[in-house]
């Protein structure tokens, strides 16, 4: 069975993300990791595999800019079996279609059984590359799974809506994506990491895709951003301490704003 | 005048909110034209109308129920065709924003998830969005085919504006994908009385400050008081004290409400994401140095164990509060 999963790397959460001049994502001047949501894909590709009789092969992908190489050394040292970088001048500012096009392709090419992703990606938190790949694809999709398993060729899986708890089930070849309720993912290991470094990385262009570049970045996008602007910061608040008379002056304030 | 397809979210003909203030929200752009799949879609046709929907478009067909998210997206896809609309919107759900993906791929569309507003511009639509955890406003546009738009809760007031609301059935064949993800079991979540997180005009959260499930008893009451629905963090849930339906943040539920209350949670960027853009923020919390108190418009650096009770009681006992009054 062959395994390919879907990682991005993404600017740091925590860090200072902001625009750059032509209102893409600046990926230059912030520092960037394997995005969280997506570690735990890798994660339950690496339990199916461990969890088969077949011998499985687990690819990671990514689409992005040289450095996103880093992400793919993470999901490597976590214990798949080899990666994909798609790498690409004419990439920038790709929006979810483009993106969408180009990972369908490399998976294409890459050969699949299944198809694993995140939840969504942390920076823009679209949550539907997944949908469009088996869209794509032409494959069941079983997306947001908070519980996966893949047995004689059979996907099955927990979707937990707003309105219900669902099963769902699809025959392979599929699109799988699973949420942070999957189960944690695990540490790359010392051994894992050293491995890691052995392990080939495949670098493609638009051009192994056969995907010409007007399909793709800023100029091929099917949006467009017309304006970014930071959030004025709010306004300071009032902060009392509390020596007895919080919870009263907090009612106080309720009040005032009419919410009592 | 043009016409915007407006995508219902309904439970057996019940419509919900968000639905309506899409409608709302397409009375800006065009005329409404709504479509209502699966069990009771002729039902809603009462509560759309009200609110401006021409026709409701409806098809009843278990494949809708029974089979994830693509003959939804073939029905909607068979809307687009019938009217030619100038826009489709649908509510921003994780369902939703899925139907919308595949729908815009399929009609060679662009797609703009997660507006929180919407005005009509020369060019087409013109979403805001507001981004990397709600420290951005964005505006974007389709530049390509028809704008296909998810947006959020709580993103319009809702307006009510009576219309014609004729039901007219939609003709849908289901593709051959129609039926490739069965849904073989489904376990209704259990209402708790309390309005839906991110549709409450009030939400009372806890984190990993409220120090265990039995203690969310404190947080539900106050909860009560004041007819909110009740948040966790991600600490919370991860815990076990507080299902997940009920997390706020990045990979919870995004809300926006009138009034958020944080309580003993320390407002970690994550967790800013899905509640930055509430209107008024009030934090309970021990640490005066929790970046939670950054976001406040009041704060009480105090311990939520004594604070939240005595603002519970302040409320259902307003007597003794005015006796406090300045
Ligand atoms: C990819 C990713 C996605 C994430 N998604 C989410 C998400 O959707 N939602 C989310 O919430 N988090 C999310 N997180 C986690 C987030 O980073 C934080 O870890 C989490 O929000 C912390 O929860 P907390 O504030 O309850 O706990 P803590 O950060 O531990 O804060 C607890 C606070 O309670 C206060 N406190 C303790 N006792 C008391 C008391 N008796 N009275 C008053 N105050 C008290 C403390 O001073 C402290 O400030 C995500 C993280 C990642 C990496
Ligand atoms: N550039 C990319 N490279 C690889 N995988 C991606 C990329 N963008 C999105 N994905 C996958 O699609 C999921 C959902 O992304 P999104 O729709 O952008 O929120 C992510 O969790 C990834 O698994």
């Amino acid at each position: 069975m062959k395994i390919v999963v879907c990682v991005k790397y993404v600017p740091d959460a925590t860090g200072d993300r902001h625009f750059a001049d032509d209102l893409t994502v600046d990926r230059d001047d912030v520092d960037g990791l394997l995005s969280e949501l997506d570690e735990y894909a890798v994660e339950q590709a690496l339990q199916i595999s461990e969890n088969s009789d077949d011998d499985v092969e687990v690819t990671v992908l990514t689409v992005g800019p040289e450095d996103a190489r880093d992400a793919l050394r993470k999901a490597l040292s976590m214990g798949a079996d080899r990666a994909i970088h798609v790498e690409d001048d004419d990439l920038h500012g790709t929006d979810a279609i483009g993106t969408s096009l180009v990972l369908a392709k490399a998976i294409e090419k890459a050969g699949f059984d299944l198809v694993v992703s995140g939840m969504a990606s942390t920076d823009g938190t679209g949550g539907i590359v997944p949908a469009l790949l088996a869209e794509r694809l032409g494959v069941p999709q079983v997306t947001l799974l908070s519980e996966v398993s893949v047995e004689d060729g059979v996907v099955k899986g927990r979707r937990d809506g707003d309105a219900a708890s669902e099963q769902l089930e699809a025959r392979l070849p599929a699109v799988v994506s699973v949420t942070d309720q999957s189960g944690e993912a695990r540490y790359p290991s010392f051994k894992g990491i050293m491995a890691a470094k052995k392990k080939p990385v495949e670098s493609w262009d638009l051009s192994d895709l056969d995907i010409e570049a007007e399909e793709v970045g800023l100029d091929g996008a099917y949006t467009k951003v017309v304006t970014a602007a930071q959030r004025p910061a709010r306004t300071a608040g009032t902060i009392v301490n509390d020596e007895g008379e919080g919870g009263k002056q907090l009612a106080e304030f309720l009040a005032s704003q009419k919410f009592i | 005048m043009a016409e915007v397809l407006v995508y219902v979210d309904h439970a057996d003909g019940v419509v919900r909110k968000p639905t309506l203030e899409l409608l709302t929200l397409a009375r800006r752009l065009g005329e409404p034209v709504a479509v209502a799949l699966g069990t009771g879609a002729a039902d809603t046709a009462a509560a759309l109308a009200e609110h401006g929907a021409t026709p409701v478009l409806t098809h009843e067909a278990a494949e809708y129920a029974d089979y994830l998210v693509v003959p939804k997206v073939d029905a909607l896809q068979a809307a687009v065709e019938a009217v030619s609309p100038a826009a489709v919107l649908v509510p921003s759900s994780a369902e939703g924003k899925e139907i919308a993906a595949r729908l815009a791929l399929r009609i060679g569309s662009g797609i703009i998830t997660d507006a929180v507003d919407l005005e009509a511009g020369d060019e087409g639509p013109v979403a805001t969005q507001s981004v990397f955890a709600a420290s951005f406003t964005t505006t974007s546009r389709v530049v390509k085919g028809t704008p296909v738009i998810t947006v959020k809760p709580n993103s319009a007031a809702v307006e009510a504006a009576p219309a014609a609301g004729a039901v007219e059935a939609l003709s849908v064949t289901f593709s051959a994908r129609a039926t490739d993800t069965r849904v073989t079991g489904r376990t209704p979540r259990e209402s708790t009385g309390r309005p839906e997180l991110t549709e409450a005009a009030i939400v009372v959260s806890g984190g990993r400050g409220v120090g265990g499930a039995q203690n969310f008893a404190i947080i539900e009451a106050l909860a009560d008081s004041l007819g909110a629905a009740v948040g966790a963090s991600r600490a919370a849930v991860d815990a076990g004290w507080y299902p997940h339906t009920n997390q706020v943040g990045q990979t919870g539920k995004s809300v926006s409400p009138q009034l958020y209350i944080a309580n003993g949670i320390s407002g970690a960027i994550q967790h800013r994401a899905g509640m930055q853009t509430s209107k008024t923020i009030v934090a309970v919390n021990k640490d005066p140095e929790a970046p939670i108190f950054d976001l406040v418009d009041y704060g009480i650096v105090g311990d939520l164990f004594d604070v939240v009770p005595q603002l519970t009681e302040e409320i259902k006992d307003p007597r003794e509060m005015s006796g406090s009054q300045r």
